[in-house]
């Protein structure tokens, strides 16, 4: 548990300091989501329809922009070599990185959102569904970012492969993401089955992916 | 601290019928080799005459192409890599983390079952004379001195196998005699190291080992 502990913190360390990927998938949440009313014009109503789905895309998007350095900077320094000879488990060790992950980067973006949500006039009312919603469907995001992450570990321009690999397995996240946000318009209640299958994707995909991690991880020489 | 240390007594690392190759190149074929503990071997041989291969087919870090690699003696229920430490190109460390937080995580992540233990990682600062450099970031640091931060986790918690890829680069005469000096200390008490070296290390109960010889008995066998 030290052990697990001591990555987790040690991730959120240096994603948050000098040099982390956390300023970075913030600037380009922001920037893509304030790039669209630009493109669509002062179209309140067409944005306020529409700020669901794009706030979703932008943040998959964020995530992923951070998701494929999960263990790219462990493998060039030779950390990944040494967290290997632990006696974590390789399984515990994705799972502590896809965590510090998800704390680090997925959860910042999700608290950013409310902000955002004010640049695409989105409806009051929706605002707890979405944040439910994204903070409910984010661990599937760093978990499967990650598994992206170990697969192309090795892979020149890993980062654009990554991005090819990992967002088709977004699609399911993203739709019952956005679904939520509509069946609440309608009735309040009619959210919850959306939610649920969001997240039981979170939980599949959380318990899965170390496994398809490690086993990426111990492929890779 | 290390003079102290013993481990749970004689074991062996068995290397039987161990082939190797990168790409399409054999770097060693059914490679016997019997590694008792209280001992060093020094591998020697030209670039690319599959030292560090060696060495990381050992630790598990590439999959033996065939053969196996094997721990007799203490506790084999454990995995080897669990029983090793591995010292290779890379020294493992955040640059934007002091030396002194390097090294408390690797504590923190090698040592799982005691907390990290404040005394020992200034100790081990202190045995590789980097203990003035605690406070500085690692990427602050010279390549010697990272290395010898490298090192040190050597120190941190203790494991019965050293594996060090070329261990002396970078270091100045001070710091070889370091890595002589602790290997010495380690096989003395009962551990194993298998050093990868270019430079004639003097160290104690030491045996050569010439990657060419492992090529040798391949034609050999082939032809």
């Amino acid at each position: 548990m030290t052990a697990f502990l001591a990555i987790v913190a040690r991730d959120i360390r240096l994603a948050i300091g000098r040099g982390g990927g956390i300023g970075t998938a913030l600037g380009f949440y922001l920037i893509v989501v304030s790039l669209i009313p630009l493109g669509l014009g002062p179209d309140i109503n067409l944005l306020a329809r529409i700020a669901p789905g794009v706030l979703w895309v932008a943040l998959l998007l964020s995530a992923l922009l951070s998701a494929d350095g999960i263990f790219a900077a462990d493998e060039a320094d030779g950390s990944l070599d040494i967290l290997s000879m632990s006696a974590l488990p390789l399984e515990a060790v994705t799972f502590a990185k896809m965590a510090a992950h998800w704390l680090s980067t997925a959860l910042p973006l999700v608290l950013l959102t409310p902000l955002l949500g004010l640049l695409l006039n989105l409806e009051g009312a929706a605002y707890p569904t979405l944040l439910l919603s994204m903070l409910v469907g984010s661990p599937a995001v760093s978990a499967i970012g990650a598994v992206g992450a170990a697969l192309t570990l090795r892979a020149r321009k890993g980062g654009q492969l990554v991005a090819l690999l990992v967002l088709p397995l977004y699609v399911p996240t993203l739709i019952f993401g956005v679904t939520s946000v509509e069946a609440a318009q309608t009735s309040p209640a009619g959210a919850a089955a959306p939610l649920l299958i969001l997240a039981a994707i979170s939980l599949a995909s959380s318990a899965l992916a170390p496994f398809a991690a490690a086993a990426a991880l111990r492929a890779r020489s | 601290m290390g003079a102290k240390l013993t481990f749970d007594g004689p074991f062996s690392v068995e290397l039987s019928g161990l082939s190797q190759r990168r790409g399409t190149r054999m770097l060693f074929s059914s490679l016997d080799l019997s590694l008792p503990s209280g001992r060093a071997l020094l591998l020697t041989g030209p670039n690319g005459s599959g030292k560090t291969t060696l060495l990381r087919t050992i630790a598990g870090f590439l999959k033996p192409l065939s053969g196996t690699v094997t721990l007799s003696g203490a506790g084999d229920e454990v995995d080897l890599p669990e029983k090793c430490h591995f010292i290779g190109h890379y020294n493992g460390l955040k640059a934007s983390m002091t030396a002194e937080e390097n090294l408390r995580f690797w504590q923190r992540v090698l040592a799982s079952d005691h907390a990290g233990d404040a005394r020992s990682v200034n100790d081990a600062l202190i045995e590789l004379n980097i203990e003035h450099l605690a406070d500085i970031p690692a990427g602050y640091l010279s390549a010697g001195q990272q290395r010898r931060l490298a090192l040190a986790r050597l120190l941190l918690s203790p494991r019965p196998i050293w594996l060090m890829d070329e261990p002396t680069a970078a270091l100045d005469d001070a710091g070889t005699r370091l890595v002589v000096a602790l290997v010495d200390r380690h096989t003395a008490a009962g551990g194993l190291a298998i050093l990868s070296t270019h430079l004639p290390l003097p160290v104690q109960r030491g045996t050569g080992f010439d990657m060419r010889d492992a090529l040798r008995e391949r034609e050999e066998a082939v032809g």
